[in-house]
């Protein structure tokens, strides 16, 4: 288990995932920046990419098998789907920014009841 | 590091820990001191990136400035990358780096720049938000950790990537091949026998057992992307006769 | 390398990768920082010759050659300045992370056959990915000096390089493709022989595209007539108007570094690598690939070649800032969108189209399959008939071919994996 003697396993990698993951959903969560919002996405998708990777790596499992390919791939697809969802929720994050002048999520309550 | 030697304990335990590093990260996150025959590097650099990314991961949440959190961002990200790069998994870790540091966080930073009213703008957070959120997080990580050390066989060490013979296998072409829609790793024999066993043609027992490739994903992705790419050119795109009326208010 | 420390002299493998790993990386750095120390001084006196002055003329004798020395001292000597209103933390950091983010695109390029940090199956979609990261610490830097000038130079950079990694990546895939490999070693092999074996001569589309790519190369580091972000004429100096000192030059090393390094990659890209014009050492009868102390010559005379492509290349991007008025940011973005990216994009094809259906090139190029090929593979072809051109009788396999074959993924023999 200590990664300075045996070699790096698959659980090493899933700890890495799961603190990036949490740091991802909190990030979320306190934000009021639409921006930080933002940031807190791409965190939680790299912490699912990082276990995507792990349980496909050839290096970290004896067994990966076929999911050498599998991880990978669909690693690849989150982060370019990633990518297009940057870009999507940065063009309505300026857009309510030229409608509002701010980019604080909490004022963002036009349609609050 | 520093040698074993001048450590009194360390160097009691054989002959080769004269010869023995011992790593000072490996203190510092709990681990017992070890005298090692051989600096185990790709676990040096395992522990070096996956610190860097957990903590910079951290300091995003816990900054305020929005340019400070994305420049912790780009460590964190860029330290993942360097984890991909150890677990063999190449083209990924440059696709991170090119698409997500290069691109992405670009992008962000540059939304930042156009969205600030004053320099280094900062929207604090309630501190029972934060209170909330700490206690949230705790509990939601302890059940990831449980999660992961909870499966026996993911808690195998792996393998050096010396015992491979030094390098790993290239793994871009398969996955390319992968994405085109032809599986070169060969298939499962399982799968393919519960199918009404293996056609005598490649092609066939490529398909059977459901292992066909990433064709279909890949084109639904990059038509997305097309989609991403004209959707955000409209919302993003600069309205003219509001920017014009808001000048001629700013001016009177 | 380490082969060598572990078979001569007996030291354990994991110290050996050590003292190897060290080497390579104070090689790295020093062809960085006297690359700079190269080039600065260069740039002034071509900028001199340009412009009709003798430029630097005393220090250090007759051409001035230790100006740049003393450049280095006086800077060492400055106050490090800081504006009150800035982000300290980002201030500081912003041109270790240009540095770095230009140090690490070297680890990838290869010198000579062996002479590479670390060999890498992405190579050169690692080294253009890296590169982009270089614009980070230009964008930290101008928004973290509090300075309207900086952060305008900030924000045009920002757009101009997202914008100029589109044209740029196609026109790297364009090799990519040729090879059948992102591996930067593997490319360059591909083009021994003659000079006639570049690809920048493979067809007239990769021609072509040598030209869009040193464009966008251009524009990627920054250079005139693409250097908005520091125009001096409109933004006092762009992101580093608040800048002074040693931090200062690190950003200028940064510049230097990636431009050496941009020009290096369309060397290994298009023109060859580390193999020359003529085919010296396999016409002697010399393997770069061999250990002994001949092979170890026509590397390191390998490593010369492309260390002289390359300043060739730099010197190049000096003449064009020094000629060309810089233009516009609407210019640059069209300059860019309108023209670079669609002509990369035509050019992509064609180069796909021709290597699929014409992957021995046209008779005019016939000069081409008759120097490249070995005598026996000739007579065979003439024996066929002067019918005989065509696919039957090219030289090499279609390169499309070999990409899609499965074999490649074992291809590398252990041969190549020691240093």
């Amino acid at each position: 288990m200590n990664p300075l003697v045996d070699p790096v396993g698959v659980v090493h990698y899933l700890v890495v995932g799961a603190v990036l993951f949490t740091a991802g959903i909190v990030c979320m969560a306190v934000k009021r920046n639409a921006l930080g919002v933002l940031m807190g996405i791409e965190l939680v998708l790299n912490g699912a990419n990082v276990n995507f990777v792990a349980f496909g790596s050839p290096v970290l499992r004896a067994d990966a098998g076929p999911l050498a390919i599998d991880g990978p791939v669909i690693a690849l697809f989150v982060i370019v789907l990633a990518a297009a969802e940057a870009a999507v929720a940065l063009a309505i994050t300026l857009n309510f920014y030229n409608n509002h002048s701010t980019v604080d999520v909490d004022r963002a309550d036009e349609l609050k009841g | 590091m520093m040698p074993s030697t001048l450590l009194g304990p360390a160097s009691l335990l054989g002959p080769t820990s004269l010869l023995g590093f011992v790593a000072g990260g490996g203190t510092a996150c709990g681990f017992a001191m070890v005298p090692l025959a051989a600096v185990n590097w790709h676990g040096l650099f395992f522990l070096a990136f996956a610190v860097v990314a957990c903590v910079m991961a951290v300091a995003v949440v816990l900054a305020d400035n929005v340019v400070r959190m994305a420049f912790y961002l780009v460590l964190s990200l860029g330290a993942t990358a360097g984890l991909f790069f150890l677990a063999g998994a190449e083209f990924v870790g440059a696709m991170q780096l090119m698409i997500y540091v290069g691109g992405t966080l670009v992008l962000l930073v540059f939304g930042v720049m156009l969205t600030a009213q004053a320099p280094f703008v900062s929207i604090k957070t309630a501190t029972g938000d934060r209170v909330l959120a700490g206690i949230v997080a705790a509990s939601l990580l302890a059940v990831l950790l449980q999660a992961a050390f909870s499966v026996h066989a993911w808690r195998e060490p792996g393998r050096f990537p010396g015992d491979t013979g030094g390098v790993v296998e290239p793994m871009s072409t398969p996955l390319g091949m992968a994405l085109v829609g032809v599986r070169v790793d060969d298939p499962s024999p399982g799968l393919a026998q519960e199918n009404g066993g293996g056609n005598g043609d490649g092609s066939g027992g490529a398909a059977a057992g459901g292992r066909s490739g990433y064709l279909l994903p890949f084109e639904i992705v990059s038509v997305h992307l097309l989609v991403v790419l004209v959707g955000a050119a409209y919302l993003a795109r600069a309205k003219r006769r509001r920017s014009s009326r808001e000048l001629s208010e700013a001016a009177r | 390398m380490a082969s060598f420390l572990i078979n001569t002299l007996g030291l354990p493998a994991w110290l050996a990768w050590t003292i190897t790993a060290t080497v390579s990386a104070a090689l790295i750095l020093n062809v960085m920082a006297v690359g700079a120390l190269v080039f600065i001084w260069a740039e002034r006196k071509i900028a001199a010759r340009i412009q009709d002055r003798l430029g630097p003329t005393r220090t250090g004798g007759k051409f001035g050659w230790l100006q740049s020395v003393a450049d280095g001292i006086k800077l060492l000597a400055k106050e490090d300045l800081m504006p009150e209103g800035a982000d300290g933390l980002l201030f500081r950091i912003a041109p270790y992370v240009s540095f770095c983010a230009s140090f690490a695109a070297f680890i990838a390029l290869p010198f000579a056959f062996d002479f590479v940090g670390q060999r890498l199956n992405v190579g050169v979609f690692y080294v253009v990915a890296v590169l982009g990261l270089e614009v980070f610490g230009v964008i930290l830097a101008g928004y973290a000096s509090a300075s309207k000038w900086s952060l305008f130079g900030a924000m045009r950079e920002a757009a101009q390089v997202v914008s100029y990694e589109v044209p740029l990546g196609m026109c790297v895939v364009v090799p990519v493709m040729l090879a059948g490999s992102m591996d930067l070693v593997t490319i360059a092999e591909k083009q021994a022989g003659w000079f006639t074996n570049w690809y920048l001569f493979h067809d007239p589309f990769t021609f072509v595209i040598f030209w869009v790519y040193f464009t966008c190369a251009v524009a990627s580091v920054n250079r005139a007539p693409f250097d908005l972000a520091e125009a001096e004429s409109e933004l006092v100096a762009g992101f580093h108007t608040e800048y002074s000192g040693l931090r200062w030059s690190f950003f200028f090393m940064a510049e230097y570094g990636s431009m050496f390094l941009v020009s290096a990659l369309a060397s290994v890209l298009f023109l060859g690598g580390w193999n020359g014009p003529v085919p010296i050492a396999s016409l002697l009868g010399l393997s770069e690939g061999t250990g002994d102390t001949a092979g170890y010559l026509v590397r390191l005379v390998g490593c010369l070649n492309l260390i002289l492509k390359s300043t060739l290349g730099v010197v190049v991007m000096m003449w064009v800032r020094w000629t060309l008025p810089r233009l516009r940011i609407d210019q640059v973005m069209t300059t860019c969108l309108k023209y670079c990216t669609p002509i990369a994009a035509v050019m992509f094809a064609g180069a796909m189209l021709w290597s699929f259906f014409l992957p021995g090139g046209l008779v005019g190029i016939a000069g081409r399959r008759i120097l490249s090929r070995p005598a026996g593979e000739i007579r065979e072809g003439w024996l066929k008939g002067p019918g005989g051109r065509g696919r039957d009788v090219v030289s090499s396999r279609p390169i499309t071919e070999a990409a899609m074959m499965p074999a490649p993924l074992h291809s590398d023999d252990g041969r190549r994996v020691s240093r």
